[in-house]
Parts: C-alpha cells; structure tokens; sequence
C-alpha cells in the first residue's frame, strides 16, 4: 500500500515538473509547480515529516508561487511573449539534462545499500524535537537566517523600488 | 513493526535517490530550455525542492533531524532569494519590457 | 678581543653613514669623517702592533666568530687572525689608508660626487681588513671580492667619461679570471684537506698530510688569483687602464693595499708553496719575467700615472720574485717600504695633475720645481728610493730581494737587476721631464701653476720621510743591522726553505755595490739624456722600430684583443643572434602569440548569451561528476 502511494506521488510530482517547464503559459507553469510542491508534501508526510510538509506547502506554495503569480501577472506575460529557442538550443538542453541525468543514476548505482539505523527516533519529524535541535545546536544559524530575510525583504524594497529620476514612467 | 520500519522495507532509500535526481534533471532541462527568466526561477526552485526531498528522506531513513533543520534553512534562503531575484526580474523589466534571456546580452563582452 | 672587530667595523661604520647621509652632509664633515673612522681603525692596529712588537702577545688571536656555512662534516666559520703578518698589513692599509683619505679632501675638493668618493674609499678600507684579517680562505675571498668591486666603483668613478668606466670593467673582469683560481684552489683545499683555516692547513702542511701534487694544484690556483689581483704576466693588463682612477685611489688601491694582496695571500699560505717547489719555480719566473717587462715598456711611457703604474708592476713583480725563491721576509719588507714610496709618487702625480688642471701627459710639463718645490723634493726622495739608492728604504728591500734571487739563480739575478736598472732610468726620467728644465705647458697653465695645499703635501711629507727610513726595518747584517723585521716574522714564515741567508757577506757586499752603481748609472743615464742633453719624448705616431713596440706596450692589449676578446665577441654575438633571438625569443614570442591567437578565437565564446553560458555551465558539472565517478 505505502510503495503504491510513493509511486502515485511520484508520478504526480515527476508528470507536475515536466509540465511546468514545457508549459507556454506561464499562468500554467505556476500552478503546475504547485502541485509539484503538493505532491513533494505528500514524500514529506510518508516520511514523517509533518511539520516539514506543513511549512513547505506554506512557504513554498502559499508565498513564493503566489509571489511568482503576482509578478508574472505583473508583468502580463503570456504564451505569446516568449518565443521559441532555436532548434539547436533545444537538441542540446535535452542532451545535457539527459546527460546529467545518465550521470545521477550512474552515480547513484554505485551507492552503498541502505543499512537502517539501530534506533529508530519516530519523533525526529514532529515539531517538538525538530525545535529543540533548531534552538539549541542550529541556534546561531537559525538567527542569521533572520537577519538574512530581513536583510532581503529591506533589499527588495529597494531593488523594486521606482526611480525617483525624472525617466518617463514604464507601464 | 512500527509504521517507519513498514516504510523503510516498502520503499527503498534508492527510490528517493533516484525521484530527487529526475526531479533535479527535470529542473535542468527547464533552466535551459526556456528564455523566460521567470520559468528559469521557477525551474531553479524545482531543483532546490529535489535536494531538500532527498535531505529529508535521508534524515529519516538514518533518524537524524539534522536534516530536516536543514531543509528548513533552505526555505528560508530560497525565500530571500525569490524575493531579491524577482524584484530585480520587475526592475529589469521595468527598464526593458522583456525578462526573455536572449534578449539580456548586455554581459556580452 | 672586542677591538678587532671594532678595528674592521669602523670603516664600515664610515661607509655606511657616507654612502647614505653622505649627500646632506657637508664636504669637510664627509671628508673628516670617512678620514677619522680610518684613523681610529689605525690607533686599533697600533695598539695590535705594539703587542705583537714588544712581546706582549706572542700568539696570534685566532676568533672562531660564527659558523658560515655547513655541510656534511665540514663547517666554515667567519674567524679572524690576528698575526704578524697581518698585523703589518694592518698598519699599511690603515696608516696609509689614513694619509690618502686626507689627502683626497684636499684633492677631490671640487667633486660633485665627493661623499661617494669617501663612502667608497671606506667601504675599499673596510673589505681590505676583511681580506687580511680574516682566519680562513674563505673570509679572505670575501675581502678579496670586496676590494675588486670598490676597485670596479673607484676606477670608474668618473663613470660620465665612457674610456674611464669601461677601464673600470676592465679592471673588474680580468680579476675575475684570478677569482676563479682562487676559487679553484678553495674547492681543492676543502676536497683533499677538509679545511680552509690557516691554522689548520698550516698544522696538516707542516704534518705532511697534504699531498704534494695536491699543493700544488693549490699553490698554482692560488697564484692564478694572486696573479690577477697582483697584476703579473699575463693578468697585468688592467692596472695601467685602471689609472683612470683619481689619483688618490690609484695610489691606494693600485699602488699601496689591493695590489699587494696577492703577495698577502701567497705568504700567508707559504706553507703550501713550501710543499710544491715547482710552484714557487712558476711564481719566481714570472714576477722576475713581469719585472722585467714592466720595466721596458715604463721607459717609453709618456703618462706620469701610467709610468708609475708600469713601475708599480714591475715592482710586484720583483715581490713575486722574493716569494718563489722563498724569501718571504724580503717580500713583506718590499710591500712596505713600496707602499710608502710608491703611495708618494701616486701622490705626488696627483699633486702635479692637480696644479696642470687634469694634464697628465710630461711631454707637457717640465720645470715644476720653481713652483712645487715640496712636491718635487717629496717626488725626488719616493724616485731615489725606488731606486734603490742607499740610504733610502727601497735600497734595503730590493737588495734583499737581489741577494735572494743570486742565491737562488744568477739567471733571475740577471733579469731583476736589469729591471732595476731600467726602474732607476725611467723613474728619472720621469724626475727631470717633470720637474727640471723649462715649462712645456700653455701658458694659462703656467699662470695658474702653485704649490698644493697643505692638505695634500702634509700626507706627501709623511711619506717620503718613511721612504727614508722606512729601511730601518729591516737593515741585513752585513750593515750591522739584526733585521728586526726577520725575526718579527719568523713565527709566520718559520718554515720557509729559502729564506736563511746562505751567501756571504762578502758576496752579498758585492751584489748591493753592483746594484747601486747599476742605478745609479741608471740615473746618470737620465740626467745626460733629459737635463744635459734636452731630449724629449717623441710626439704620438714618430715611434720607429722596436721604441714602437715598446711605446705600444708590445700590442699585449692588442694581441688579447684578437687571440680572446674578439673571439668571445663573435661567439656572444654569434649565440645572442641564435640561442637568443632564434631560439629563446623565439619560443617565448610563439608562445605568445599563439596565446594571442587562440585567445582572439577563444574570446568569441563570450557572446553575452546566457542560454550558451547555462548549457555549458551543466556540461561542465556532467564533466566533473563524469570524471569523480569514473574515479571510483
């Protein structure tokens, strides 16, 4: 039953990725993405990741789609404002992700088989223990990430911010 | 047998392994396929969720929560980083009317 | 102990403040200073001296200072040693040092360059004591080393005029030729004996474990250095050039110390020499052969510096002589009772340049001691005593050095009298075209003409009083004399074969009288030619017969100049304009311009799209994860 549901999120997630880079409309893109991220919530859930899954559908699905929504619908893009690669472009970029690919997988033969742990902690995904190893080994990491999104927030306001200079107004 | 245990025996490590890399190669492909700058941001956070699927599943396959803490930081950075990236994409814009890569040549030498 | 090396640091001291505060400091407190330091190192050897002379210190100061170089089981120390022997050399260095050096404020007064002039002199004091000072071969090449590059800077000190610094690199480079035997015969020392201490070669010489082949590759290589630095057949050839020198350093460089470091360095190894009679055979022919033909081309010399500085060579020669028959006193006591002399009459020709204005040519002067008279009386004592006339210095020295010779083989007799004979009549001649007769020069000259200041002729006065009786030292017994200077440096020399008298003293009579009459036909000669009879030098280019090959200096210069200048040019040239250009220039400049042409091609794959830059970024990661795997 559970290798079923790997396999069905599996699917999904694979089949959600592939559509979201072939996609024409950006608008499709996004919302393929999400449920690429929807379907990688589910992996979290399977492998008891609760509170993981919780803030990945929130952080990822919930603010960084809805920003990429909100640029893209911004910027009114759509199927006709981006033309096509040439030919030679697209040859390549499939024979260089497939290449990577054959890499991964030869890699990753080579691998050593999964030996399970002695002890297995069930509770390492609930947001208990995760919060104790954050606050205490990952405590100074943890506070750098907040000066970090500070940091960016204050940085994008003023990236995005118009100039005050007397150019003509772009809309 | 604890419900882990059941996952462990039904789905091997190895699938993960492999899920992460296509997802990982999938994000690839559409960094180079398309010329829309805000599909390549896109395709990019698709990578980073392949690495984090493969953190996570490491972290409880061998029960340790390191991972996880990691992931977490990930996020945080991928937000600052959509954030940042995405104003300077509407700046771009703004100034160009176009984020089409083939167009942003002005790197060239 | 600490003395000594105040004793070498002095001048150093000196060196240092001349060379770098030397040009905000004024003349006078450059000049006295660069003067002072060497005087202080004087009082030192003063002090040195009077111990070893009144018995206070009878064994030499041997300091091991501190460990230059190591190898497997040989080290070399920095040592100093202080000895007889280099406790005289010690007080010509310094003491004449000391009267050059006050000299030269009153004769480079008006040199730009004047505090260099003394940070050079200083540092030429400096590396001397090193060279005499020092306890080991190595030490003793450091100063060897040192006194050619200050020779180098001297010569060429006036290095705007291009003859003058080109004399400066003549000087330079055949002393390198010495400086490779002399390097030669550390590399033999150190292989066969394992040591380059004196002490200890002269304990392994004395205990007959050297070798004699061994010796004598060393004594030969050493002499190659002496050679060189002594200015012998066939290294001579660089002190007449060097007399483009000023005045003051051709009479101490050229005249007093360096030159006389190679009769040091043979001395101090007379042990050596002593195991390798054939050596000494070579060391005797060749001053005898340099004496003698130094001798002959002095005659015909028409440049007051460069007849003194024929005569110079002429008397090392005779030094040289001394050394290979073995009367290693005899030598010493020439190099002092030279140094003297020969200082004055560097001296003295500098005084003269100075009033003629830079004329160096005695075809254009004459009559000068209406107007110098201090110059010319000072001038005249130097001429007798080189002479060898008795009672003067050079009388006792050279005669030493002639009985030596007779006893040794009348054929070198022969030759070092006839040199003597020729040395009474040119330097004579040099006498009366200078000072008697009429003024030659123009008549502005003549106008300007005056005695030097007493800056310059206090030093003269001081050395032609030691010219007379700078012989005291060493009066031989037939005069009822005990020869102080002997048995002064019995305990260095002890050892040397030739050097007990075997002669009589009946002989030894006879062989002084025929000496003196010898120059003093030689002088007569002079006085009947020159004064009585009015003859003049010829004028360039009138030279016939033989007079021209003399005048030419028998085309030595010339001969060297076709049989290895030239050669060595063509080959230079011939491998600059093939190994250089062709081949050295020519794979850097391919290279370079292959990395200029694939740079231009390469340069096209930066075209701004960032969709190439992307696919070739994830080649790149294929490449390296390709590589690690396969590595697995």
């Amino acid at each position: 039953m559970t290798f079923y549901i790997f396999l069905f999120l599996a699917a999904l997630a694979v089949f959600c990725g592939l559509m979201t880079v072939t996609s024409r409309n950006p608008v499709h893109s996004v919302i393929f993405l999400i449920g690429c991220f929807f379907a990688i919530a589910g992996h979290y859930l399977l492998l008891n990741a609760q509170f993981l899954a919780v803030v990945h559908i929130i952080v990822y699905a919930g603010a960084i789609m809805v920003l990429f929504l909100f640029t893209l619908m911004m910027m009114n893009l759509n199927e006709a404002s981006e033309g096509h690669k040439p030919a030679l472009a697209r040859i390549s970029a499939v024979v260089s992700a497939g290449l990577l690919l054959f890499i991964l997988i030869a890699a990753l033969k080579k691998t050593e088989p999964f030996a399970p742990p002695l002890t297995i902690d069930h509770s390492i995904g609930l947001v208990k223990a995760l919060g104790n190893t954050l606050l205490n080994e990952y405590l100074l990491p943890f506070e750098f990430v907040s000066i970090l999104l500070l940091s960016s927030m204050v940085g994008a306001v003023l990236i995005a911010k118009r100039d005050k200079s007397p150019k003509p107004e772009l809309e | 047998m604890s419900l882990l245990m059941n996952i462990f025996q039904e789905i091997p490590l190895h699938n993960y392994l492999f899920l992460s890399a296509i997802l990982f190669c999938i994000g690839v492909f559409g960094v180079l396929l398309r010329r829309n700058a805000i599909i390549i941001f896109m395709s990019i956070e698709l990578m980073f969720n392949a690495v984090n699927l493969l953190l996570v599943a490491f972290s409880t396959y061998y029960s340790d929560s390191g991972g996880q803490v990691f992931v977490f930081f990930i996020m945080a950075v991928a937000a600052a980083e959509v954030s940042v990236g995405l104003a300077i994409l509407v700046t771009i814009y703004r100034n160009l009317h176009s984020v089409d890569i083939d167009e942003l040549k002005s790197l060239k030498w | 102990m600490q003395l000594v090396y105040l004793l070498i640091l002095l001048p150093l001291i000196g060196f240092l403040v001349n060379g770098l505060f030397g040009s905000k400091l004024s003349k006078t407190v450059s000049g006295w200073l660069g003067s002072l330091v060497v005087l202080g190192s004087f009082a030192i050897s003063t002090k040195y001296f009077l111990d070893f002379y009144t018995g206070s210190l009878a064994a030499p100061i041997d300091i091991k200072a501190f460990e230059i170089l190591y190898f497997q089981n040989i080290s070399i120390h920095f040592g100093i040693l202080v000895d007889q022997l280099s406790v005289l050399w010690l007080m010509i260095v310094t003491g004449i040092g000391f009267l050059i050096h006050v000299y030269s404020i009153g004769y480079m007064h008006d040199d730009e360059n004047f505090s260099r002039f003394f940070a050079y002199l200083n540092l030429f004091i400096f590396f001397m004591l090193l060279l005499v000072l020092g306890n080991n071969l190595l030490v003793t090449y450091a100063g060897w080393e040192g006194v050619s590059l200050c020779s180098y800077f001297l010569v060429g000190f006036w290095y705007k005029n291009e003859s003058y610094s080109n004399a400066g690199k003549k000087a330079f480079i055949v002393n390198r030729v010495g400086d490779l035997g002399f390097l030669l015969a550390m590399f033999v020392l150190l292989y066969y004996v394992g040591s380059l201490n004196f002490s200890d070669l002269k304990a392994e010489a004395l205990g007959g474990n050297i070798p004699s082949n061994v010796a004598l590759a060393a004594a030969l290589f050493l002499f190659v250095g002496a050679a060189a630095k002594s200015a012998q057949i066939p290294l001579y050839t660089w002190l007449p050039d060097a007399m483009a020198g000023p005045t003051p350093v051709s009479a101490l460089i050229h005249a007093a110390t360096m030159v006389t470091a190679g009769i040091y360095l043979v001395v101090r190894t007379n042990f050596l020499y002593d195991l390798a009679p054939e050596a000494m055979q070579v060391v005797a022919v060749v001053g005898a052969a340099t004496a003698l033909f130094a001798a002959t081309i002095g005659i015909f010399q028409n440049d007051i510096k460069k007849v003194l500085a024929y005569s110079t060579v002429s008397q090392l020669g005779l030094m040289f002589l001394a050394v290979g028959v073995g009367a290693y006193t005899a030598a010493v006591f020439h190099v002092i009772t030279h140094a003297f002399f020969k200082a004055c009459l560097f001296l003295g020709s500098g005084s003269v340049i100075h009033a003629l204005h830079g004329e160096q040519d005695i075809r254009n002067m004459g009559g000068l001691k209406k107007w110098m008279p201090i110059t010319f009386v000072t001038f005249l004592i130097s001429s007798l005593a080189i002479s060898g006339i008795p009672p003067f210095s050079g009388f006792f020295s050279k005669d030493e050095i002639l009985a030596a010779a007779y006893e040794h083989n009348i054929g070198l007799w022969l030759v070092a009298s006839l040199a003597s004979l020729f040395t009474a009549f040119y330097m004579f001649r040099l006498v009366f075209l200078t000072f008697n007769t009429n003024f030659r020069g123009t008549e502005e000259q003549q106008k300007h003409l005056h005695e030097s200041p007493s800056l310059i002729t206090i030093p003269l006065i001081i050395l032609a009083a030691l010219a007379v009786v700078g012989g005291a030292m060493g009066i031989p017994e037939v005069f009822g004399g005990t020869h102080w200077m002997k048995n002064f440096l019995a305990p260095v020399v002890a050892s040397g074969s030739g050097a007990a008298h075997a002669i009589s003293h009946s002989t030894e009579l006879m062989l002084i009288s025929i000496a003196s009459i010898a120059a003093v036909v030689g002088i007569a000669f002079a006085y009947f030619r020159f004064v009585k009879g009015g003859a003049l030098p010829l004028k360039d280019g009138e030279e016939k017969g033989l007079q021209k090959v003399i005048y030419n200096k028998f085309y030595v210069d010339e001969i060297y100049n076709a049989i290895i200048v030239k050669p060595l040019m063509t080959l230079s040239s011939l491998a600059y304009e093939i190994f250089d250009v062709l081949v050295v220039d020519g794979v850097v400049n391919t290279l370079a311009s292959i990395t200029y042409w694939k740079g231009k091609q390469i340069r096209l794959l930066q075209s701004g799209n960032i969709g190439f830059y992307l696919i070739m970024m994830v080649l790149g990661a294929c490449a390296i994860l390709g590589i690690t795997i396969w590595q697995l």
